[in-house]
């Protein structure tokens, strides 16, 4: 039995009046690879900033097992032009790291020459692949990314999931993920978890590897690399996110209540 | 003449190993106010130390130290926003330091020194005062320099990979304090964040990296010391706004240079 590198236990979040995460539990395994999905605004990068103990959390424990390093990749980082910085320079901030360790790992990520540039003259996708290859530097055990596939087509997706299995493979890490597509998602995932507000349902997704139609619409590439995930929630949100109704009740505010009611 | 003008130069100098640095954090952090309203506190500070009968100069570095102790606190404690505070700490430190002046009846305080600086005042005793404090920020610097840097970078990345956040914060809160504080006597509360920022802006447009933007900083914040000093002495103006001057002037002529990247 391996011991888990991360353990999330009870997890609620409060802000001000409004209930950001209700009762998360989460245990990350050495290898595995957990995909966040859920609506905007459900939470998943607050329990991103829990997990990665940038925010504390209103009741319940974030347990690190072991001297746990974490690569994260945030979702941009804002760098303001006043600071002039290179590529180089933004990976070397760490204490202890080479010129040739962020040589291999620029490499590593094809990006070898944007070594010498600016960080504020990156575009969209040089600036993510710096800042994976500043997460891999730090050697994790496991590697966390927020919407690395925001804004990206779906060719860039299945590109871009190849280079994170690829990384994977070389780091031997686990992969924590926050999908901003609720059905796509990375084809080695393990688990799925849908949040809004809380855990809505999780499980494995579907592999599409094999499936013939899409390969010939997508192609061998795009179909090896992702998976599709289908949701089997029992309950239904309000406007506010809270759970409204499930199979067996519906609230006075429900709207699905009428719908149901036809159906039965 | 030269008597008068080389321990005042050789402070500017001193001086300039740390404005510098301080000051490019200063404008990569936006905290231009914050250096503003520790000057003002400082004057605080002279009033107190003269009702307390301790060294002014003395006075001005624990006000100020407290004071940024005071602001760590408080931003992270209240709701209100940072300018707000800062705007309120400011000009009351500044009233109560002015108004304590007032009241003290049996001494005269030349307001003018405190306010612009008295910088043809300065001799050997403030010279290695000055320099002990200011060689105590460079090795604080040089020693933190990395986890400093990478905190002003990105927050969440350094915090992530394992660097105390906070601790760098009030880290260099408290290295800006001491700076502003040692400076009091070069150039005075009004513009000392001039002396910060001018030199490290001007110094931006030169530089590809954070390190080589200190070095051009040092080194233009050197040359306005030397052009202000050279100008007070040749027509007699006020020593403090004359490195002010200057400074601007070099930031002016840089605006010419087109931005390396």
């Amino acid at each position: 039995m391996t011991h888990p590198l991360i353990e999330l236990k009870h997890i609620n979040v409060r802000f001000e009046q409004k209930t950001a995460l209700q009762n998360i539990n989460l245990t990350i395994y050495p290898n595995s690879v957990i995909t966040i999905v859920g609506p905007n605004g459900g939470g998943k990068s607050t329990l991103l900033k829990v997990l990665l103990k940038l925010l504390p959390p209103t009741s319940g424990s974030v347990i690190y097992h072991r001297n746990v390093r974490i690569g994260y990749v945030p979702q941009k980082i804002h760098l303001d032009h006043s600071l002039p910085i290179t590529v180089e320079k933004f990976l070397s901030l760490k204490k202890g790291i080479s010129n040739t360790a962020i040589r291999e790992t620029l490499a590593l990520l094809s990006i070898g020459e944007l070594v010498h540039n600016s960080m504020q003259k990156l575009s969209g996708g040089e600036m993510q692949r710096v800042l994976l290859a500043r997460a891999i530097l730090n050697r994790p055990h496991l590697l966390v990314l927020d919407e690395p596939t925001q804004g990206v087509d779906i060719n860039g997706q299945a590109e871009l999931y190849q280079l994170i299995h690829q990384t994977r493979q070389t780091l031997n890490c686990a992969v924590l993920m926050v999908s901003h597509d609720l059905h796509i998602v990375m084809a080695d995932t393990n688990e799925v978890l849908c949040i809004n507000q809380h855990v809505c349902c999780a499980g494995t997704p579907e592999s599409v590897s094999n499936d013939p139609t899409f390969i010939h619409f997508f192609g061998d590439q795009l179909s090896k690399n992702i998976a599709f995930y289908t949701h089997h929630h029992n309950h239904k949100h309000n406007i506010h996110g809270d759970v409204c109704c499930n199979r067996y009740f519906h609230s006075q505010q429900c709207a699905h209540r009428f719908e149901n009611k036809d159906n039965s | 003449m030269i008597d008068i003008l080389l321990p005042a130069w050789l402070t500017g100098m001193l001086l300039s190993l740390i404005t510098a640095p301080l000051g490019a954090f200063v404008v990569w952090r936006k905290m231009a106010y914050f250096g503003d309203t520790l000057a003002h506190s400082a004057l605080l500070g002279v009033a107190l130390g003269i009702f307390l009968h301790i060294n002014p100069y003395l006075a001005i570095v624990v006000l100020t130290l407290l004071i940024a102790g005071f602001m760590v606190w408080l931003e992270s404690n209240t709701q209100f926003s940072v300018d707000t505070l800062l705007g309120i700490i400011a000009h009351s430190c500044l009233s109560l330091g002015v108004v304590t002046v007032g009241l003290l009846h049996n001494v005269r305080v030349d307001l003018m020194a405190y306010l612009f600086g008295d910088l043809l005042a300065i001799n050997y005793d403030d010279l290695y005062f000055i320099g002990g404090g200011a060689l105590f920020v460079m090795v604080t610097l040089f020693y933190c320099w990395k986890p400093l840097l990478s905190t002003t970078v990105s927050p969440e990345l350094a915090q992530v990979e394992g660097i105390n956040i906070r601790r760098m914060r009030f880290i260099l809160m408290m290295l800006t304090a001491l700076t502003i504080a040692l400076s009091m006597k070069f150039v005075g509360a009004l513009i000392i964040t001039s002396l910060l920022i001018i030199p490290a802006a001007t110094a931006r447009r030169f530089a590809r990296t954070p390190e080589t933007m200190v070095c051009i900083g040092i080194l233009i914040s050197m040359l306005s010391v030397s052009l202000g000093l050279t100008l007070s002495a040749c027509y007699d103006t006020a020593a403090g706004p004359s490195v002010v001057i200057c400074s601007t002037f070099l930031f002016l002529l840089s605006l010419f240079k087109k931005e390396i990247n």
